[in-house]
């Protein structure tokens, strides 16, 4: 009873710093509204204003109709150049996509003599290159269908292939972004902000000012945990309201409130780790050193960026150790594919359990830096 | 020179802020020359901002201050005129660098001062062994003790022969001996250079009286001026602290009540606290080294030290934050233990740091505490009245506490200490930096405590007429407690008069402080004036500031580490994570007719190296179910009667379900599937039916150029070369100059004639060498690690590195300009060159793709023209011809980063 009650009396005071706190206060606002909506306007996924330029050595009403087909958002105006222009054009980045038209290509199609379109990729432009590819293939042969087309339909295929997007019906990066943004900024915010708060305790001399109080540091830690925690899963809850949702236009597919209660789950495993972290760094700059190396990682890692079985085996196995991995995972699947709790329990028990055990293992390192406290 | 000899320094209507807080309110002094003048007043009265006024180091907000004969404000004079003035601002060594040996520190000053090398050796082995230090040149600053410090920090400043010393409380916090030494050593330099004019503030009213002329000071304002003597007699008051509190407006000239401690009614029965050999290392140091003694109940006990000395950690062995390496202590007559809540309960605890919780108000902190020591909720608020009427907090109950001035934080630090009404209580320094009044008051406070309530009192403090209230005291020095009695025993043991004289010899006694062994006046006679240091640029002052930091560098592990390993572990981080190949995709079938038609359809997917296939799938519904759960992210489904329809060439439909939930990956898997069909199509016509394929119209051939196997390796692995090479070196510069602003180090780009060029080149120099060390840790990274070769010219690449690590520190030391502190700087570089650096330079969009203010932001960072070598040199095979733009781009970066840094940075604090 009184052990709760300390835990409470101590969390509460946690808000009260927080509230004074005006930095820290900007920061998170920032990070769960500005940052997220730009993040997901602004780096899109899909192929927009791809640069192209089109050779054009035959000068035709069809190559001239091929050039017109190539329209915005996806390419920019597509610019004519000479042959000799594409190596070093393109050595400068200076387009993406460069497409061959050869002479004589009209009267060759016209004639049934199959003539080859060339089409020059940079594929170091890793994001637009493979798209990109695709679909200038699609308007090409859309293009010379069209010019030769009136006349003869084409027999059907064989067989027929139909596509569709489950969950995300147009692919709107959107969707994915807008939600994978809040999900690592939950991680970065929670563990900035348990981090920071034990560090200025402890640079303020109030931490062994507790310490010599009838508390002790597991005490110490809960409060610092429910009371971030809940600044967190709060500012989630509304930015998932207000900029996903509201601004963004993204559809929830699945249940908010067991998302929210997944993310609750998930920041014990975080706080923890800002505390565990903030026990090592010795000033606020070492925190953020350690912050980069550890935090930028995990992230980036966690399946939130990129897809995770392109990662090498090892890294993967290594990230099914991190909760954040379990965290992108059960949030896609919640929120973007509308699962249950009959599917993601899995995904909750691993970071219920992984997060369990690192928040003892921190609690252990907490008693003894914080009892052995070189202040 | 002639207009006023007699003055060294003039104020006029002089007045300067922080924000809201005042600090010289309309000052007007003029300070005589050649004499040794005295600032003196509590902390926060005004006394630093004028010394760094007077000194140049602070930029002037109001009024005028002529120093020797100019206006200060006056750029082209505080230049002339500052190789004359030496500054040592306030702090034990706060114009030194601790990771320094005593050595090079003094080099690094001579060299600011343009020093060559024999006259720099000749003066820094006169001053050492003038001081004392000659038998430690090659010590850390950090690991010397507090007078030592002070007495280096006073030789780096006279290095150069100043007409002008400025010392910023040059003792507080030093040892009685070393505080006798140190005015010893100023006498003699004075005696040797009667011309130089030395200006000092202190808050120990007692070594104020040997100074020739005083400045009295108290918020902001001048109370008084003049000879000691004069300022006594103008209030008739016998010592100078009695005079200055007299002064004080608040107490309007009223007595000061005169100190009576009532006798201590004898208490039986254990002591309070017993500590037995207490011992505590921290490493090799011996922090506390076999420390005993016994405090019995009631009894005010004093531990009376310099910083340092083990004061503090005595104390918390005690309270049992700190446990001891060897040795017990016993309170209340339980043995101290960490885990122990009970005796805490019994305590009282007032740290150094007035550990208050400055963003929660009084009443909140009272409160808090209360309800943390579990008071009985309805005693509380009646606790919380008395506690506010008895400390004198009514005024300020709903003030934060960071709002409060000084001497009320401290009695409400008290008050929060007592609040659980313990019986003893443990006070670290508790009254450093408040005026006598309030210290007078605290003191009442604490004998109503000890005498009325019974409660022991441990206190620890540098002040000696605080340590002569104590019952008893205990002198400690490094580690070793000296003596204990009561002050009078004590100073008749050593038959002196006074508590400093007792607490001086004992010091003797022990011999710490090595003793000067050649005066300063044989020295200083065969020195010839110092040249005056050259205008303009000096290569030697930017190798100075070169070489210490690269000295610094090399000497904080942590920062070299993440310099070192940082890029190395972010490198496989980045070259692994940020990929693009969508690949090892899992996916099922669902196959509703199971003819050898519907299973040669499904082959083309198994044998393709993009997709893993799992377990059949059986229904519609477990089909869904293992899409939601990114057990698969493609479904195919095959409908009944697939091979009857396609053998009988009524084009059934195959349906592919894709996973959109990561839309990127999706698209690309469409394209597989797409690409799969197609072969299975060709091959069907050509196999199975027997009929010559339908040739397309036109053939297209993609060419995937410079990476034919469109691996996202050959161009993220470059890329990440050209992120990692802006962001690391930029924050660890940007750490590296704010560093010096937070820890004070900053005031020598003040006070020496180092100019802001030379600062900047010379701490970007060493930056620059870390920079190219890790780009070619990338380079074999990528090489070896990744297997990226580079098909270009690997000349062009180091070329375009050294340019572009120029490039980016200068974009760190661009930001340094604009914060202050280290985790500012740390999290605004941060973000100021990753975020531009992904979105906007090539790495996930070519910038060719780009529109508005994007491409205009693509076109202006550093990082896109690195982007293009690096790319280009790696996977595209290029060579210096084909990337001259981009080198001409990065020099042109050069000189306007430096400019922007030079214009931004400020040679005075503002």
């Amino acid at each position: 009873m009184g052990r709760l009650e300390n835990i409470y009396r101590l969390g509460v005071k946690e808000l009260f710093s927080l509230r004074r706190d005006n930095v820290m206060l900007i920061l998170i606002v920032w990070a769960f509204s500005l940052s997220i909506y730009t993040a997901a306007t602004g780096l899109s996924h899909d192929l927009r204003n791809g640069s192209i330029a089109i050779v054009d050595q035959d000068r035709s009403q069809l190559s001239t109709r091929i050039r017109q087909a190539f329209l915005p958002p996806y390419f920019r105006k597509p610019e004519l150049i000479s042959f000799d222009r594409i190596d070093p054009a393109m050595n400068a980045r200076e387009y993406t996509f460069v497409v061959v038209i050869p002479g004589n290509f009209e009267s060759d199609i016209l004639a049934g003599r199959h003539p080859t379109v060339q089409i020059n990729i940079d594929a170091t432009a890793m994001m637009q290159a493979g798209i990109g590819n695709g679909y200038i293939n699609a308007i090409l042969l859309q293009e010379i269908d069209r010019f030769v087309g009136s006349g003869t339909p084409r027999p059907p295929p064989a067989v027929e292939l139909r596509s569709r997007y489950a969950f995300n019906p147009n692919v709107e990066s959107a969707w994915f972004t807008g939600i994978m943004q809040v999900i690592q900024q939950i991680t970065m915010l929670s563990i900035i902000l348990s981090g920071a708060a034990l560090i200025r305790e402890r640079e303020h001399g109030t931490l062994e000012h507790l310490l010599v109080m009838p508390l002790t540091p597991l005490e110490i830690m809960m409060a610092k945990v429910w009371a971030n925690g809940l600044v967190i899963l709060v500012a989630t809850g509304l930015s998932m309201a207000l900029v996903v949702e509201l601004l963004l236009q993204v559809p929830i597919a699945g249940s908010r409130l067991l998302f929210l209660a997944g993310t609750a789950s998930y920041l014990f495993f975080s706080t923890a780790l800002g505390i565990f972290l903030g026990t090592i760094a010795r000033s606020m700059p070492q925190f953020g050193l350690l912050f980069m190396l550890v935090v930028l990682p995990m992230n980036l890692l966690s399946g939130a960026n990129t897809p995770l079985e392109s990662q090498p085996e090892l890294l993967q196995t290594i990230m099914q150790a991190a909760p954040p991995t379990h965290f992108v995972s059960f949030a896609q699947a919640i929120l973007n594919r509308g699962a249950g709790f009959d599917i993601v329990w899995p995904q909750f028990a691993l970071v219920v359990a992984i997060g369990g055990i690192f928040f003892a293992f921190a609690a252990a390192r907490v008693r003894k830096s914080l009892t052995v406290a070189h202040v | 020179m002639t207009k006023d000899e007699q003055t060294a320094a003039s104020l006029q209507a002089v007045s300067h802020r922080y924000g809201e807080t005042v600090a010289l309110d309309d000052v007007t002094l003029a300070l005589p020359a050649g004499g040794m003048v005295g600032v003196i007043g509590p902390d926060g009265v005004g006394k630093s901002t004028l010394l760094g006024l007077v000194a140049g180091a602070r930029k002037i907000q109001s009024g005028t201050v002529n120093v020797l004969d100019g206006d200060i404000a006056d750029d082209k004079h505080r230049k002339r005129v500052c190789p004359r003035i030496a500054y040592m601002p306030q702090g034990l060594g706060k114009n030194l660098y601790m990771d320094l040996t005593v050595f090079e520190n003094l080099e690094f000053f001579g060299r600011l001062f343009g020093q060559d090398r024999a006259e720099r050796r000749r003066r820094i082995s006169q001053l050492l062994k003038s001081t004392g230090l000659d038998p430690f040149p090659n010590r850390q600053a950090g690991k010397l003790s507090g007078g030592m410090k002070q007495k280096l920090g006073l030789c780096c400043a006279l290095i150069h022969d100043p007409d002008l010393l400025i010392l910023d409380e040059p003792t507080t916090g030093v040892d009685p001996l070393s505080r006798r030494q140190f005015w010893d050593l100023i006498d003699s330099i004075r005696k040797q250079r009667p011309g130089m004019g030395v200006l000092v503030s202190t808050a120990y009213m007692d070594e104020a009286e040997r100074f020739d002329y005083l400045v009295a000071m108290n918020s902001g304002a001048v109370l008084a001026t003049g000879s000691a003597a004069d300022i006594k007699r103008g209030v008739g008051a016998e010592t100078l602290e009695d005079a200055f509190v007299k002064l004080l407006p608040e107490t309007d000239g009223r007595e000061r009540k005169s100190f009576e401690i009532p006798a201590r009614p004898v208490h039986d029965g254990a002591p309070a606290i017993t500590a037995q050999g207490l011992t505590r290392r921290f490493g090799k140091f011996t922090a506390v080294d076999n420390v005993s003694f016994e405090i019995e109940r009631g009894e005010i006990f004093g531990f009376l030290g310099s910083n340092g000395c083990g004061k503090t950690t005595t104390m918390k062995m005690l309270t049992g934050l700190l446990p001891a390496t060897s040795g017990k202590a016993w309170l209340f007559g339980e043995e101290t233990k960490a885990s122990d809540l009970e005796t805490r309960k019994r305590v009282g605890y007032m740290s150094q740091s007035f550990s208050l919780y400055t963003e929660l108000t009084v009443a909140q902190n009272l409160d808090l505490h209360a309800r943390l020591f579990h008071l009985p909720r309805h005693r509380i608020p009646d606790r919380i009245d008395d506690l506010i009427a008895r400390f004198g907090l009514a005024d300020y109950v709903d003030d934060l506490a960071e709002k409060l001035p000084l001497g009320v934080r401290q009695r409400l630090s008290l008050a929060v200490a007592v609040i659980h009404e313990p019986e003893m209580l443990i006070l670290d320094e508790p009254t450093s930096g408040v005026d006598p009044v309030a210290r007078d008051m605290f003191w009442e406070l604490l004998i109503d405590l000890s005498r009325n309530q019974g409660v022991t009192i441990f206190i620890s403090t540098h002040f000696m007429n605080e340590a002569e209230r104590c019952d008893r005291i205990s002198l400690m020095h490094a580690g070793l407690v000296l003596a204990d009695g009561t002050p009078a025993e004590l100073m008749r043991r050593r038959s002196v008069e006074t508590l400093e004289d007792a607490f001086i010899a004992y010091l003797q006694e022990a011999d710490s402080e090595p003793a000067p062994t050649e005066s300063l006046t044989d020295a200083a006679a065969q020195n010839g004036k110092a040249a005056p240091p050259r205008d303009g640029f000096s290569l030697r002052r930017l190798m100075a500031y070169c070489r210490r930091e690269t000295m610094e560098i090399s000497r904080d592990p942590i920062r070299l580490a993440f310099a070192v390993l940082g890029t190395a572990i972010l490198m496989i981080v980045f070259g692994y994570g940020i990929t693009f190949d969508v690949e090892n995709l899992r996916y099922a079938a669902f196959d509703q007719d199971q003819t050898p038609e519907s299973r040669t359809y499904l082959e083309g997917f198994a044998g393709s190296r993009y997709f893993l296939r799992g377990a059949p799938i059986s229904s519609h519904a477990e089909m869904d179910l293992r899409l939601q759960s990114g057990d698969i992210t493609l479904a195919i489904e095959i409908p009944p009667g697939f091979g009857k329809a396609l053998l009988q060439g009524r084009s059934p439909a195959v349906s592919a379900r894709i996973d959109g939930a990561m839309p990127f990956r999706a698209e690309t898997i469409r394209g597989y599937v797409e690409g799969l069909h197609q072969r299975y199509l060709d091959d069907l016509s050509r196999d199975s039916i027997g009929l010559p394929p339908v040739l397309p119209l036109a053939a297209i051939e993609p060419r995937f150029k410079y990476n034919q196997d469109f691996k996202s390796v050959f161009a993220m692995v470059p890329s990440t070369i050209a992120l990692l090479l802006m962001q690391i070196p930029a924050i660890l510069i940007a750490l590296g100059v704010v560093r010096e602003k937070e820890l004070g180090s900053i005031t020598n780009l003040y006070v020496t004639p180092v100019t802001r060029l030379e600062f900047l080149l010379g701490k970007q120099l060493p930056y620059i060498a870390i920079a190219l060390i890790n780009f070619f840790i990338l380079v074999a990274m990528a090489l070896f690690l990744f297997e990226v070769p580079i098909k270009g010219s690997f000349a062009a690449l180091c070329l375009g590195a050294a340019l572009f690590v120029s490039a980016s520190t200068g974009v760190g030391l661009l930001i340094s300009a604009f914060t202050r502190t280290q985790i500012a700087a740390l999290f605004g570089t941060a973000i100021a060159t990753i975020v531009p650096s992904i979105l906007f330079s090539g790495m996930m969009q070519p910038v060719s793709s780009l529109e508005g203010g994007a491409a205009f932001t693509g076109k202006i960072i550093p990082t896109t023209y690195f982007m293009n070598i690096s790319v280009g040199t790696f996977t595209k095979g290029l060579g210096f011809r084909d990337l001259s733009t981009e080198f001409i781009a990065l020099l042109i970066f050069l000189p306007i980063l430096t400019a922007l840094s030079v214009i931004l940075l400020k040679k005075q604090e503002p």
